[in-house]
Formats: structure tokens, C-alpha cells, sequence
């Protein structure tokens, strides 16, 4: 039946693309307040799935529950990050930025290629092949729970944002830089925090992905790529559009690949990410600069 | 009687070339082989160029019982066309007399580009494009099937195993990477499919892209369809993503058999997937279990990689160690590094004692080994085991495959 087909793949696409969307959601958040854009995203993303998969392989910790270790530890990488090495460059041209994230994602590619090798790394958890039949959908478990925690994650940080001082204080910075300053703000260890808990979602959306998909270390550039196709077709710095174009991707790609063919679902997205481009260059969910 | 003791022009020439060549040879006899192996062992093609690494590293020892002498100089092509030909230049300029590789066809042509101008014989190793040796090179060889005998000789194994098990195959999908090889497989499916005349339905061709996260959606599509038997060309994780979707989406074929692909028997299959990995079948050259050389390139192997498992490891390894045999080999009889004095000597190539199934190891004129012999592989108890032919079989096929559910 054809509809069955189509209502399958669509609740596929719903699903994946939610996770798809917390692992944008750290690209979005660091560049809407310290306005720089973080070209090793993806290789964070892949060392977080790594650290779940040694979690989950040396200790029998669900990656479900070692998200939160894991992006507690990647808030203080990114804290220490952001204070060391990114801060000085701040300021500085975007080119000198892309060097050295790109950098830093080299290094990091190279040192998981050395430390795991190249061969795809997964977390066999005991459900990871169970699924649920409703009626002619099936839906995988994991895809669902992935679908959950991403959700949950992606609430926390907006709450975090609208409800605490901190939150309202990083905000402000985005929003007026100077203003910020002039009133006593201290921008720099703000930016340090932004900066905490952007990886700290890279992380956790790290630890879900490696339910979903092996982790390997040549994934990551095609990470960092989505990534960047969500945040711009979602709207630069705008954590809802993180998550709608997360969704819009998600959809797109699966439909596309039954619409037209498999092959062809990541030429979706791009002409997604051409289409908006070219009628709403601010994203869908983004401010004119 | 009269003795002519005149010396002719033409004895003097003989005589200086002879003075001027004998000291080279004689070099040549207490000199080592340099082979340049060029591999992808870092980069998309890793896992595979690591594997047959594995097989690089247990050549010299065994090559040193065998008698011959060899030095190999080891080089990472990084899966980068452009890198290979920079690196096959600097092999050569660092005085590399034979290079081995490259595992991927276009990495393949971009040395043999090299090697062809510098004239160092190149053996190939892995790479089955078949314009490799429909070019005209000279100064190459290949110890490795075609895109076409892949197939050709996968989809033979199939009616095999139908007879030899009285199973019926009504519907088949073919599901295949968009990639270089994909592509390569599947055009050659096209032309191979109707000749064969196999009693199967070939409802649908599925390209896939091989850096989707997922195949959930291409696993969708043919549940759908319900075929009996899904035929697939994939690499390592592709081959467990759609396994695992099959498993979530409880779809359940009486057979997952590859017509000539990698994917099936990599370590990180079974790591993966554990008991799902087996009973998964794959037509492809293999080392054959029964042979003499296979056994002592086992030991060695072994003994040279002690944390990876030979079976595993056998297709890429043994034609990896393959290309080093033919290499050191055509030395012994040629006597001299000298590029086309050595490169006539790998065309003259007649090895009967090798690894991989198949006759002998000889060039055709276009550089090909025509005898390469495939085996019907089975995934069992974890382990690649020949199942046909019988004779080279070592277990008997298993089909239709047991249920997803349930398996310990």
C-alpha cells in the first residue's frame, strides 16, 4: 500500500530529523551570540559518539543516560575552549576563525582515526533492533527515544535561555554587544558559557546519534555539513529554526528518497538549503541582518 | 681442420654488450626487490586498505622462505586519487623498483598513469574497473577480477546455490552505493542480468547514497516490494545499516546474497551485528581453504598480525600478499630491477602455488589474470567459510536463512 509506504518513511524522517535538529542546535547557539562559526562542529559530534560508545562498551552505560555526562563534559571543553584558544580570535578576521577550527578539526579527525582506527564503531544496546508495529507503521524504539531525549534537550536549553539570568544575560549580548558591556556584563566568561553549552548539545546529540548510526571518524565533515545546511535554512543564530530546519531536512530527505530515489535524498536537502537561499536569505526563521 | 679465431664485429658487440650487462645481473642477484605498496589506509577506503596492510605485512617473511627478497616500502594513498599519484611519483623517485595497489580503480589509473610514463611495472592488486587494462598499458598487470567476471561469476554462484539447495527465488531487489564501484556493478548488472537467464524477477534496481546516515527508507521501499531475496552491492557500514533496518522493520528475505561486493566480511560486520551477521552469502574470489600457500600465508599473518583474525581478512590480504609474490617472483627470474626487463618478466608470470581460488597466476596480453576463480562465502558462527564450490567448500550453504528473531 502506497500510503503505508509514505506515512512509514515520513514518521522515519519526523524522527531523525529532530535529532538532527539538537545537533545543530549547538552550531545555532554559539554563532547567534560569539558570532563565530564553528567549523569542527561535526568532529565534536563524532568524538561525543565515541565517548558513549566507550561509555556504553566499558562500563554498560546506556547512551541515553551518559548524554548527561557527556554534555557536562563538553560544556568544559567548551568553557575552557572558548577562554584559551577561540577567545583571542574573537575579534579577529573570519578567515583567521575558519583556520583554526578547521584546524582543530583535523586534529581531531586524525586523533579518533589513531585512537579507534578507521572501522565503524556501534553501541549494541538490547532494544537496538526492537521497533513497535502500529498498525502497517513501524517505528524503531531507539529512533524514538532518540526523538525524546532530543526534544527534552532542546527544552532545557530554551528554558535555560528565557527563564535564568544567565540565560537573559547571554541574550542580551547577542542582541547588543556594547550594551551589554556598558551595563557590567562580563562579556567574555558569557561567551565562555555559550560557547560550554553549545558543545555541551553537540555532545548529548552526539551520544544519541550513536544509537542511530556507527560512529567513524571520516562521518564527521558530512556532519559538520548538515549542520550548517539546518542552521542556514533554519536562520543563523535561531535556536527554533535550528530544530524546524532540522525537522524540514529530516522530512525532505526521506521523502525524497521514495519520491524520487534513494540516491538522490541529500540532493534534497541541498535544493532545500538553495531554495531558501535564494527567497529568504535571512533562513526561515532568521533576523535581516 | 681450420679454427677461425677472427673476431667479427658482430662477436665484439655481443662480447661488450655481454661485459657491460653481466655485472647488473650479478648486482641484481645479491640486490632486494624495493616494492612500493600504495594502499588507502586512512581516509574513506581505511577499513579495507588496513585490511589488506595486514596482508602486506605478513608478505616478506613468507616471501623470505619462499626465497626471494624483498624490501617493502610502505605508502598511504589517504583514499585521494590526486595523493596517489604525487605518492606513486615519490615511490619511484625514492627508488622503488615495482609498485602494488590500489585497492580503488581510480586511484589505480591515476598510478598507472605514473608508472606507464616512468616505466616501473605496476601490479594491481584490488580494483576491478575494467578500463584499467583496456588502456594499453605496458608497464601493468592485474591479479584481480572485472566489474564484469564479479558479476558474472556472483550471479553463477546464485543458480549454484539454488540447485545445490533446491530453493526458489521468485522476487529479488538489487540494492547498490551510488559510488564508483556501485555504479560499476550495477551498469554491469544491466548487461550480465539478461544473459544469465536466472528463473528470478528482478522487480527493482535501488541506488543508495553510501554516506546516509541511514537505510532506513531504502529498507522501507523494499519491504514494500517483498522480495525473497535482496542481492546488494554495500561496503562495511552499509552493509550493517541495512541489516539492522531488515531486523527493526522485521523484514525477513530468504536470502542476502552479494554478486560480487565488499561489506559482508569485515570485522566490524560482525562487531556490529553479532549472530544477525551470519548466514549473509557473498559471491567473490577468496583464498582458497585447501591450498598449500594459503595455509603457510595464514601462519604468517598470524604471526605478523596477532589481534586480526586471517579468515576475516583472507580476500584483501591474500590478493595484497598475491601482488608481492608476483612482484618478488618475476625478480627471481629476471634478474635485474630494470623497469621493462622486469616488467617482461611479470608478463611471463606462471604461478601455479598461490593463495586465491582460482588456475594458475598468468597474464593474458592486455595484463590480465584470467583464472581467478569466486566461491560462494557464508557468514557462520561469525566466520567468511566457502560454502561453494565443493570443491573447495569446507561447510554446506545454509538457506533458507533462519529467522532475525531468536538467533543466539
Amino acid at each position: 500500500m502506497l500510503w503505508s509506504l509514505y506515512a512509514n518513511v515520513l514518521v522515519q524522517g519526523v524522527l531523525t530529523g529532530l535529532v538532527y535538529g539538537l545537533m545543530a542546535l549547538g552550531l545555532s547557539v554559539i554563532f547567534g551570540v560569539v558570532r563565530v562559526v564553528n567549523f569542527a562542529h561535526g568532529e565534536f559530534a563524532v568524538v561525543g559518539m565515541y565517548a558513549a560508545f566507550v561509555l556504553f562498551r566499558s562500563f554498560g552505560i546506556d547512551p541515553f543516560l551518559s548524554m548527561l555526562p557527556i554534555a557536562a563534559a563538553f560544556f568544559v571543553i567548551g568553557y575552557g575552549l572558548q577562554r584559551t584558544l577561540i577567545n583571542p580570535f574573537v575579534s579577529r578576521p573570519e578567515h583567521e576563525q575558519f583556520i583554526l577550527l578547521v584546524g582543530l578539526a583535523i586534529i581531531m579527525v586524525n586523533g579518533t582515526l589513531m585512537i579507534f582506527g578507521p572501522d565503524a564503531r556501534s553501541a549494541n544496546l538490547p532494544y537496538s533492533f526492537d521497533s513497535w508495529e502500529i498498525g502497517t507503521i513501524i517505528v524503531d524504539k531507539v529512533r524514538v527515544y532518540a526523538a525524546i531525549a532530543a526534544l527534552a534537550v532542546a527544552a532545557l536549553l530554551f528554558a535555560f535561555f528565557r527563564f535564568t539570568a544567565t540565560g537573559v544575560a547571554i541574550r542580551a549580548c547577542a542582541d547588543n554587544l556594547v550594551g551589554a558591556a556598558v551595563v557590567g556584563l562580563d562579556v567574555k566568561k558569557l561567551y565562555a558559557l555559550t560557547f560550554g553549552l553549545g558543545l555541551a548539545c553537540v555532545g548529548a546529540a552526539g551520544a544519541l546519534m550513536v544509537t542511530l548510526t556507527d560512529a567513524t571518524p571520516m562521518i564527521a565533515p558530512a556532519f559538520t555539513l548538515l549542520a550548517f545546511t539546518i542552521v542556514i535554512i533554519g536562520g543563523m543564530g535561531s535556536m527554533t529554526g535550528a530544530i524546524v530546519g532540522g525537522l524540514l531536512i529530516g522530512i525532505a530527505e526521506a521523502m525524497a528518497s521514495v519520491l524520487i530515489a534513494p540516491s538522490m535524498k541529500t540532493m534534497a536537502s541541498f535544493g532545500l538549503l538553495v531554495l531558501v537561499l535564494a527567497l529568504r536569505p535571512q533562513g526561515l526563521l532568521g533576523r535581516r541582518a | 681442420m681450420k679454427t677461425t679465431t677472427a673476431i667479427t664485429r658482430r662477436t665484439a658487440m655481443a662480447g661488450a654488450a655481454a661485459t657491460l650487462v653481466a655485472p647488473a645481473v650479478v648486482k641484481a642477484q645479491g640486490q632486494t626487490l624495493k616494492i612500493g605498496s600504495l594502499l588507502p589506509r586512512s581516509g574513506f577506503f581505511a577499513q579495507a586498505g588496513q585490511s589488506m596492510h595486514r596482508g602486506v605485512l605478513a608478505a616478506p617473511e613468507l616471501l623470505k622462505d619462499l626465497g626471494y627478497n624483498v624490501e617493502i616500502i610502505h605508502i598511504d594513498t589517504e583514499s585521494n586519487a590526486d595523493v596517489a599519484r604525487t605518492q606513486a611519483e615519490r615511490a619511484i623517485n625514492d627508488g622503488c623498483h615495482v609498485l602494488t595497489g590500489a585497492f580503488d580503480s581510480g586511484h589505480t589509473l591515476a598510478i598507472a598513469q605514473v608508472t606507464e610514463q616512468r616505466q616501473v611495472p605496476f601490479v594491481v592488486n584490488v580494483a576491478a574497473a575494467p578500463q584499467i587494462t583496456e588502456q594499453g598499458y605496458k608497464f601493468l598487470v592485474r591479479n584481480f577480477q572485472t566489474g564484469g567476471q564479479l558479476v558474472t561469476n556472483g550471479l553463477r554462484l546464485i543458480k549454484d546455490v539454488m540447485d545445490a539447495k533446491s530453493i526458489k527465488f521468485e522476487k529479488a531487489v538489487f540494492l547498490h552505493a551510488n559510488d564508483t564501484f556501485g555504479t560499476a556493478q550495477r551498469n554491469a548488472m544491466d548487461a550480465i542480468w539478461p544473459r544469465v537467464a536466472l528463473p528470478i524477477e528482478l522487480v527493482e534496481k535501488i541506488a543508495y547514497d553510501p554516506r546516509a546516515q541511514d537505510l532506513s527508507v531504502e529498507v522501507t521501499k523494499i519491504r514494500s516490494i517483498n522480495p525473497d531475496l535482496v542481492m546488494c552491492v554495500t561496503r562495511a557500514s552499509d552493509a550493517i545499516k541495512m541489516v539492522r533496518d531488515m531486523v527493526r522493520q522485521r523484514f525477513q528475505p530468504k536470502a542476502i546474497i552479494s554478486p560480487g561486493s565488499p561489506g559482508f566480511y569485515d570485522e566490524e560486520f560482525y562487531q556490529a551485528l553479532g549472530p544477525l551477521a551470519d548466514f549473509v552469502l557473498f559471491g567473490l574470489p577468496w583464498a582458497n581453504p585447501k591450498a598449500n600457500m594459503t595455509q603457510a600465508f595464514e601462519r604468517a599473518f598470524v604471526k605478523a598480525n596477532p589481534n586480526n583474525r586471517f579468515a576475516v581478512d583472507s580476500f584483501n590480504a591474500g590478493f595484497a600478499f598475491e601482488g608481492m609474490l608476483i612482484a618478488a617472483d618475476a625478480f627471481k627470474r629476471a634478474g635485474t630491477t630494470n623497469g621493462p626487463q622486469l616488467m617482461e618478466a611479470v608478463k611471463a608470470t606462471n604461478l601455479a602455488d598461490h593463495v586465491m581460488i582460482g588456475g594458475p597466476i598468468t597474464f593474458d596480453a592486455k595484463g590480465q589474470n584470467p583464472n581467478i576463480g569466486s566461491a560462494l562465502v557464508q557468514n557462520l558462527r561469525r566466520v567468511p567459510t566457502v560454502v561453494l564450490p565443493k570443491d573447495v567448500a569446507v561447510a554446506e550453504p545454509v538457506l533458507p536463512f533462519p529467522a532475525w528473531q531468536g538467533r543466539s
